[in-house]
């Protein structure tokens, strides 16, 4: 299953309570969480490999960042 | 994509150590005992400089301040993370920044503050660290039932441009207005004659340092309240590396100059009242750990363009010229006339923000 986040204007550390709540259950394979500032793009990424997560994705659109997670 | 070399492990651990033998050479260089850096001290000397307290011996604007904003500005720029937004509870941000100042002044020191006096070998700082945990401890037991203070909007440039121009203009001030010696006052600006607000190193040195640590820090988003928090929160030693290499290396530079001089009595700008020590400390800390981060990782946001973590500093002056108008700063001799009523006030109104900033944020 996969989910997406939406942790935009939030700065840290709710990006990476909102993550880590969304991962809880276990059931998602990927999610993708949008953040807006390279500090929460750096701590959720941080926060997925911590998790035993990949990052497989990182995408620029103007300001926002897409990042694409997915569960071993 | 450019990898961000001081995002990563080594280069937080850079950062802090960078931070740490540079606050020793400012204190050699003239800055007060134990506070080469104290983001808080010198918001509240600055606060003295524009007049809007009356404590003669806390009066200079202090460059350091103005470097880490414009430094971290340049940075930003240089790295397009220039992010302008604002927004995410500027009123409540205001009032968080008072009272983390008042608790700091009741402490004598900002959580940077406290680390160097850790580093100089003043003991009352090891209680002063427990207390700043504490409060954090507090702030994250709200945080993980929902508190948060609500999403900012990326907005016109200028609104992330003004507070990086305010300091600038606070420095054109400094140029225009310089110190006159035995003089303690130099055009609209207030210059300590003595106390800890008379001592203070080169202005071009402590600007030229403040730029460093301002662009180096905005790279790394050092943060002293996220250090404690992450750690407590997610079991994250990350910020808290860059932390320790901080004490670890300000502690070494202190042994090299001279400056290291273990006891708990007699120490610089500090006081024995361990109660208050501590108690001060919960309140900075848990003000801290409610705005999203210590007064130093404030200064080097407003940088990249917060406008709220810019209000938060101007909540801290403004807490500055409070706690000094009121009697509710300590001084060596103690706590202020007011200044447990202060904290008792601060940890209620801190108690009712946590409490009552909650709201679904799950973004699903």
């Amino acid at each position: 299953m996969s989910i997406t986040i939406d942790a935009r204007g939030f700065s840290c550390p709710q990006p990476v309570l909102m993550f880590m709540e969304a991962i809880k259950s276990g059931n998602e394979s990927t999610i993708i969480v949008l953040v807006d500032t390279d500090a929460s793009k750096e701590n959720v990424s941080r926060a997925a490999e911590s998790k035993k997560y990949n990052v497989t994705d990182i995408r620029q659109q103007k300001d926002e960042y897409q990042i694409t997670i997915v569960k071993d | 994509m450019v990898k961000n070399f001081f995002a990563g492990r080594w280069g937080i651990i850079c950062v802090g150590a960078i931070i740490g033998i540079l606050a020793g050479v400012l204190q050699k260089l003239g800055n007060p005992g134990n506070m080469g850096i104290c983001v808080a001290c010198f918001e509240r000397d600055i606060a003295g400089a524009l007049g809007l307290h009356r404590a003669g011996v806390v009066q200079y604007m202090r460059p350091e301040i103005i470097g880490f904003v414009l430094g971290a500005l340049i940075a930003a720029f240089s790295f397009k993370e220039f992010k302008p937004r604002s927004g995410s509870a500027p009123i409540v941000r205001f009032v968080l920044g008072v009272f983390a100042m008042i608790g700091a002044l009741v402490f004598l020191g900002c959580p940077w503050r406290a680390l160097l006096r850790l580093a100089g070998g003043d003991g009352n700082a090891i209680i002063g660290l427990l207390g700043l945990a504490g409060g954090i401890w507090i702030g994250v037991l709200f945080l993980k039932n929902g508190y948060n203070l609500g999403r900012s909007q990326a907005t016109h440039k200028s609104v992330g441009l003004v507070f990086p121009l305010i300091m600038l203009g606070f420095l054109c001030l400094m140029f225009l207005y310089p110190q006159v010696a035995g003089e303690n006052k130099s055009g609209v600006l207030l210059y300590s004659l003595k106390g800890p607000g008379a001592m203070h190193a080169p202005l071009f040195i402590s600007l030229i340092i403040g730029l460093v640590i301002g662009f180096i820090a905005q790279r790394s988003r050092f943060c002293t309240m996220g250090a404690f928090r992450d750690l407590i929160l997610f079991r994250h030693i990350h910020l808290l590396t860059g932390l320790i290499s901080l004490v670890i290396f300000a502690f070494i530079t202190n042994f090299v100059l001279g400056q290291f001089n273990p006891g708990f009595e007699g120490q610089p700008v500090a006081h024995t009242m361990q109660v208050w020590n501590f108690a001060g400390m919960v309140l900075a800390g848990l003000a801290f750990a409610l705005a999203g981060g210590c007064p130093g990782r404030q200064l080097f946001l407003s940088g990249e363009g917060d406008g709220d973590a810019a209000v938060f500093v101007l909540g801290m002056i403004m807490g500055a010229a409070i706690a000094h108008n009121f009697g509710l700063a300590s001084s060596p001799k103690g706590v202020g006339p007011h200044g447990i009523a202060a904290v008792a006030v601060g940890l209620i109104v801190c108690l009712f923000i946590g409490f009552t900033m909650k709201k679904n944020i799950k973004g699903v």
